[in-house]
């Protein structure tokens, strides 16, 4: 039994700790949140890029470190804990893990060496309205080689240089990647509950657009990539909640009412224990998601599944109780409870709300029981 | 990351999983817990001496006891094997676990010679007598009293929800011997010999219609002072001892689980329905955390960690959660999941069953928030509850 990471993987948590708390802090943070042109943190993203981390799982023939999925896992829970506001998921997670999945070797060749180096910031379009996206609902469509249509909201959709885009395509639907510097896109930046990631809405009119995998496989792709991504989302997810139980815990310790510290109390040494449950929840099928990825395991869509929904969980659950065990000060703009729970509703919506992962879970075990 | 035993591991899993194929038959799908069966004690004394003289009795204890002078790791894998199977271990289970381990610790020359092994062989039964009706999760604060007498001590008192007292020989007694000192240091352990006179041993009818425990009164009980365990006042710190010995828990689910209910849910036709899906995601997510929370458990044993009180969530995870499921389940029977007779109700009632066996799951070895307090405390570092009695005598404070 070896379930756990490597004593390399844990060196690189390590390391990759200790230089986000020291070039990653709140404050950096803050610059995006309280600057409405600041689409990410510059600076974070420039010494980001500088490490390597976008390449950590890009082989090394793609201009990648070479290492694999278990290091991005590592890299992605670190960047959760301090809610690194780059689009580092939008390009690691989403954009290159496509081109990996399904690019022609002309495609990889071409992209995944930029994404690699953070010439190029890649980033997903898929929602058009409210609900979930299925198939026959697309509304954006490709024809003769450019898309036409609107995708709101796009994260990270105003500071990206290259989309992967879901479009309809004849009968069915497709993937296609977009150059998003061309004539024929419009993009309008979007208010939304996140602040320190940035979201766009992007008009497509008449958008040159290459095909990405099989014409017409566009939601079967699209599974598979989501399945890949909701692992590295649930450690980023992981990273936010374990960062908001320290926070709990701190603070309880801190605060005196009553003439002793809050957390003294069973309601709230209670609160923080439940928290601690769902983390080691979210932890332990988090770790297995990783496991399923890095081997390539037929069990991926049920542990990618499991992963989503229990972290999505124990996210939820941690930023609204850490506001709540702080207080009236959880509640200032100050105070950095709020970021958590923003962070927490955009990661959990992101790819799939737990709504759907849920049902895509229960699909996977009938399948497999039948 | 993987899943594979170390080739030490899989050597001693394969010698495991032989001994066991060679005595023993694969458990049966469904079947849930063999006791209350009238011959289970026997069969159970019959396989711990199979086991013993097999040299797989005991894996932690060193050669000298009749143990194997094997890791945790390998006592973890013998429980896994052993579950696999139709392995009557429950008599077993506290003495060897718990008590035994205590005598060694404490007890003299004479009291190893005279019980070590014949509780390992199968021969002897022990039981552990700590709960009282006023001292559950403040076990402290017993109330039983030793008084000494010559070279004897006279022991009045009560204790409860003592798991096989009816069919035990010997168990190990926690007592105040004395009340002037704070509840912690007025604590002594004894040996008691079960089937003397003044032991009286009564059912308890518990809530899901079992008697699977016991109260166990003592009037004017006499034990001699060689049977105490430590020194008179130092109770509390050989209960520790005992209670750290505690089994790791090794086996699965105790009852129905996510694949039991969907397959119910199938046969019924109500697998469809969205609310039950959402749930069904949920409870898989539970099971998952909980057997893989196991397996970090068991990698920090494989490179000789010692785990820690976080242990403690598994037991929160996994009551809840059959409690969870067994109502799920019913309510998905409508009117029909009160009936709770085997022959009628689908899947051998067993929702039914662990329906009323759950609370007590949730309240035994440890209540659902004793095991908060534990993790809010040792794990999370947070204050300890304010404790009244903590400066004050147990006398003042009764």
């Amino acid at each position: 039994m070896n379930f756990d990471f490597s004593d390399d993987q844990k060196f690189l948590r390590d390391e990759a700790r200790k230089f986000l708390e020291a070039q990653c802090t709140m404050a950096h943070v803050r610059e995006v949140l309280d600057d409405d042109k600041k689409s990410h943190n510059e600076t974070v993203w420039k010494q980001i890029v500088e490490m390597g981390w976008l390449g950590a799982a890009i082989p090394e023939e793609y201009g990648g470190l070479g290492l694999g999925m278990l290091e991005l896992c590592v890299i992605a829970e670190e960047l959760g804990r301090v809610l690194a506001p780059v689009p580092f998921g939008s390009s690691a997670f989403f954009f290159a893990e496509t081109l990996k999945l399904a690019g022609s070797e002309e495609q990889k060749l071409e992209l995944l060496p930029k994404v690699a180096d953070g010439s190029l910031i890649g980033c997903i379009a898929i929602s058009e309205g409210p609900g979930e996206i299925k198939a026959g609902n697309v509304a954006t469509r490709l024809g003769g080689g450019t898309i036409s249509g609107k995708k709101i909201p796009v994260t990270d959709g105003d500071i990206a240089t290259h989309a992967v885009v879901l479009v309809k395509d004849g009968s069915g639907e497709s993937l296609v990647i977009v150059d998003l510097n061309q004539s024929g896109i419009s993009r309008e930046p979007i208010k939304t509950l996140e602040p320190t990631r940035s979201h766009a809405t992007i008009s497509f009119d008449g958008a040159a657009a290459e095909l990405i995998g099989e014409s017409g496989n566009g939601m079967a792709l699209l599974d598979q990539i989501n399945d890949r991504a909701a692992v590295l989302l649930a450690f980023e997810q992981l990273g936010g909640a374990s960062r908001c139980l320290e926070m709990a815990n701190a603070y309880a310790k801190e605060r005196v009412a009553f003439g002793r510290a809050i957390g003294g109390n069973q309601a709230i040494k209670h609160k923080l224990a439940d928290m601690y449950v769902k983390n080691e929840v979210a932890r332990s099928n988090a770790y297995y998601g990783a496991w399923a990825l890095s081997s390539n395991a037929a069990e991926l869509p049920e542990a990618a599944a499991a992963a989503r929904v229990a972290a999505s969980e124990a996210y939820w659950f941690a930023s609204k109780e850490n506001i709540q065990t702080h207080g009236g000060m959880g509640f200032t703009w100050e105070v950095d409870c709020h970021l958590f729970y923003r962070r927490a509703k955009l990661l959990a919506v992101q790819a799939g709300s737990p709504a759907v992962w849920k049902e895509k879970l229960v699909s996977a075990l009938e399948a497999k029981n039948d | 990351m993987d899943f594979n035993d170390t080739p030490e591991e899989a050597e001693f899993r394969a010698e495991a999983h032989a001994f066991l194929s060679q005595h023993l038959k694969p458990k049966t799908p469904g079947a849930l817990r063999s006791g209350g069966r009238e011959d289970f004690l026997a069969r159970a004394k019959a396989w711990q001496k199979i086991k013993a003289e097999g040299g797989f009795a005991q894996i932690t204890w060193p050669k000298e006891m009749g143990g194997r002078g094997g890791t945790v790791m390998q006592q973890v894998i013998w429980g896994q094997e052993e579950a696999k199977f139709d392995a009557p271990t429950g008599p077993f289970a506290i003495g060897l676990g718990m008590c035994v381990p205590t005598v060694i610790a404490f007890g003299s020359d004479e009291h190893k010679k005279k019980y070590v092994r014949k509780a390992l062989m199968g021969e002897e039964v022990w039981c552990q007598l700590f709960s009282e009706p006023a001292a559950g999760s403040d076990v402290a604060g017993l109330k039983t009293k030793a008084v000494k007498d010559g070279d004897e001590w006279v022991i009045n008192g009560q204790k409860v929800w003592t798991s096989g007292a009816h069919y035990s020989d010997y168990g190990i007694l926690l007592v105040r011997t004395d009340p002037n000192v704070p509840k912690h240091k007025g604590l002594t352990m004894f040996i008691v010999d079960m089937k003397q006179k003044g032991v009286d041993v009564r059912p308890i009818h518990q809530a899901s219609g079992g008697k699977e425990f016991n109260e166990v009164y003592f009037t004017d009980v006499r034990i001699p002072d060689s049977d105490r365990l430590g020194e008179p006042g130092m109770g509390w710190k050989v209960a520790l001892v005992t209670l750290m010995n505690e089994r790791l828990a090794v086996g699965g689910s105790p009852g129905p689980d996510w694949k039991e209910i969907m397959d119910y849910a199938r046969s019924a036709g109500t697998i469809s329905d969205q609310a039950f899906r959402a749930k069904l995601a949920d409870w898989y997510v539970a099971a998952q955390g909980y057997k893989l929370t196991k397996f970090r458990t068991q990698t920090a044993l494989s490179r000789g960690e010692t785990p820690g009180p976080e242990n403690a969530i598994g037991k929160i995870i996994n009551a809840n959660h059959l409690q969870d499921i067994c109502n799920s389940a019913i309510e998905m029977q409508d009117h029909f999941g009160i009936i709770a007779d085997k022959d009628e109700v689908p899947s051998d009632a067993i929702f039914q069953e662990s329906f009323m066996w759950a609370p007590g799951l949730r309240i035994a070895g440890g209540t659902d928030e004793i095991l908060k307090n534990i993790i809010a405390e040792r794990v999370l570092g947070l204050p300890q509850d304010v404790r009244v009695d903590k400066d004050k005598t147990f006398a003042e404070m009764n």
